[in-house]
């Protein structure tokens, strides 16, 4: 299969490229494309790789953002990303992590995508170029589809101390592919959940929000009540897929679980 | 097929090659250069058995497209002896009994040969994270972690005596 390697010149000349050919993608590391031409996905023609154009940065201000090509690694190894190291370190082994880039995970399927599934729950948004320009859409709408054109970054407002939790089960340890992920933003103020998130990974074909566990959870004070509540509803909207991780049944069965341990802060 | 010239420094060495834009770091290392102690296993980033250091960093090269490995430097495992002497990791491994079928060894060593230049005195925690991507059916992963930590332990010996 013939296969053409692009480097651009800009990322709106990576944005011409990818949207003016049949069969042209946006390379981020290669831990599901190359795998994808390997396997023999022929609609796979021209390869525009993410080299040279500077998305790797990542600013860990008051707004955190992370350039599209930056790696697991670099994520897990900046300062002032503690709360997001875990989910960093969470996703394949070392070689992996050295690979696998942010701006990739974005297009990633069940039973992967566990780092889209903490942005969602932070709230992030995506900055898209394509040939129109650039635009800056919620992430929860880019993972509904549309074009995607190349992603420069993802950006999100730093969470409170203490306020961001995740979760992530495997069958392989310590690491694997998810028979779950769960990520929750749960801030609390004046004694109450105001602002929850919370977004489930492997639970869908793509990363989702669970607005029946939200609903339960928002204005409730922290406690047992509302880890009950929530609970309660867990896998409401949700549409989990078969694989050699769990059957859908296992995940509905003990996702109600995990969320009650993640909310009330239980070791697994 | 458009071939694209390929110049990177393997195992300390520099190579010049032509190779088909598909071609995979792997294929090219033990295709065109006959580095066949990088194995191919599941050839889709599950097993680590291809796994090398890339610039330093461990890295799957049955995902990695040669084309970007251009004027990279590249370790596999053939690099890791030394003047016809093996590596501590190496030694360990055979003393250990860390090795059965052998398929896995030449990326649990590159691992961990990855981590023992990040980390010479790892735990053993760390020792499992680093070798959380090389997927071994024998040995029962517990004669590779003793292993590595034994040639840590005799490196750090090594530099101090």
């Amino acid at each position: 299969m013939a296969l053409d390697i692009v480097r651009a010149e800009s990322v709106g000349h990576a944005a011409a490229l990818v949207a003016g050919k049949d069969g042209a993608r946006f390379l981020g590391g290669g831990t599901f494309l190359v795998r994808a031409v390997t396997a023999g996905h022929g609609t796979i023609r021209t390869v525009v790789l993410n080299d040279g154009l500077g998305l790797e940065g990542i600013d860990a201000g008051e707004t955190v953002t992370i350039g599209s090509a930056a790696t697991m690694t670099d994520v897990a190894r900046t300062p002032g990303l503690d709360f997001l190291a875990p989910v960093a370190r969470s996703i394949g082994g070392p070689a992996v992590r050295n690979m696998a880039t942010v701006g990739g995970n974005l297009f990633a399927w069940s039973p992967y995508g566990d780092f889209a599934v903490a942005l969602l729950a932070l709230g992030a948004t995506v900055s898209r170029v394509t040939p129109d320009g650039e635009t800056v859409v919620d992430l929860g709408a880019f993972l509904a589809g549309g074009p995607a054109g190349v992603v420069r970054s993802v950006q999100f407002a730093r969470p409170a101390e203490g306020a961001f939790r995740y979760l992530k089960v495997t069958r392989k340890h310590p690491h694997g592919a998810s028979v779950l992920a769960i990520a929750a933003l749960l801030p609390v103020v004046d004694g109450r959940f105001a602002g929850v998130r919370v977004a489930y990974g492997a639970m869908a074909r793509r990363p989702i929000r669970t607005g029946a566990v939200e609903a339960a959870l928002e204005g409730r004070a922290p406690g047992p009540e509302a880890v009950a509540a929530a609970v309660a509803v867990a896998a409401e909207g949700t549409a989990p897929e078969d694989d050699p991780q769990a059957s859908a049944w296992y995940r509905r069965e003990v996702l109600p679980v995990h969320l009650g341990r993640l909310l009330s802060g239980e070791a697994r | 097929m458009a071939k694209l010239p390929l110049i990177f420094t393997v195992n300390g060495v520099e190579q010049a090659e032509f190779v088909e834009s598909d071609a995979l770091l792997v294929d090219v290392l033990r295709d065109k250069l006959g580095l066949t102690g990088t194995r191919i296993g599941c050839n889709q980033g599950t097993c680590g058995a291809c796994t090398v250091l890339l610039d330093g960093a461990p890295a799957l090269s049955c995902l990695t497209l040669a084309a970007r490995a251009n004027g990279a430097s590249v370790t596999t495992i053939e690099g890791l002896a030394e003047g016809g002497t093996l590596h501590a990791l190496q030694r360990a491994f055979a003393d250990g009994f860390a090795t059965q079928c052998g398929f896995c060894t030449s990326g649990m060593l590159v691992a961990a040969r990855a981590l023992l230049d990040a980390d010479p005195d790892p735990d053993r925690e760390a020792v499992v994270d680093a070798i959380s991507g090389n997927i071994c059916r024998c040995t029962g992963y517990e004669p590779i972690i003793n292993a590595i930590l034994s040639a840590a332990a005799e490196i750090r010996g090594a530099k101090t005596a």
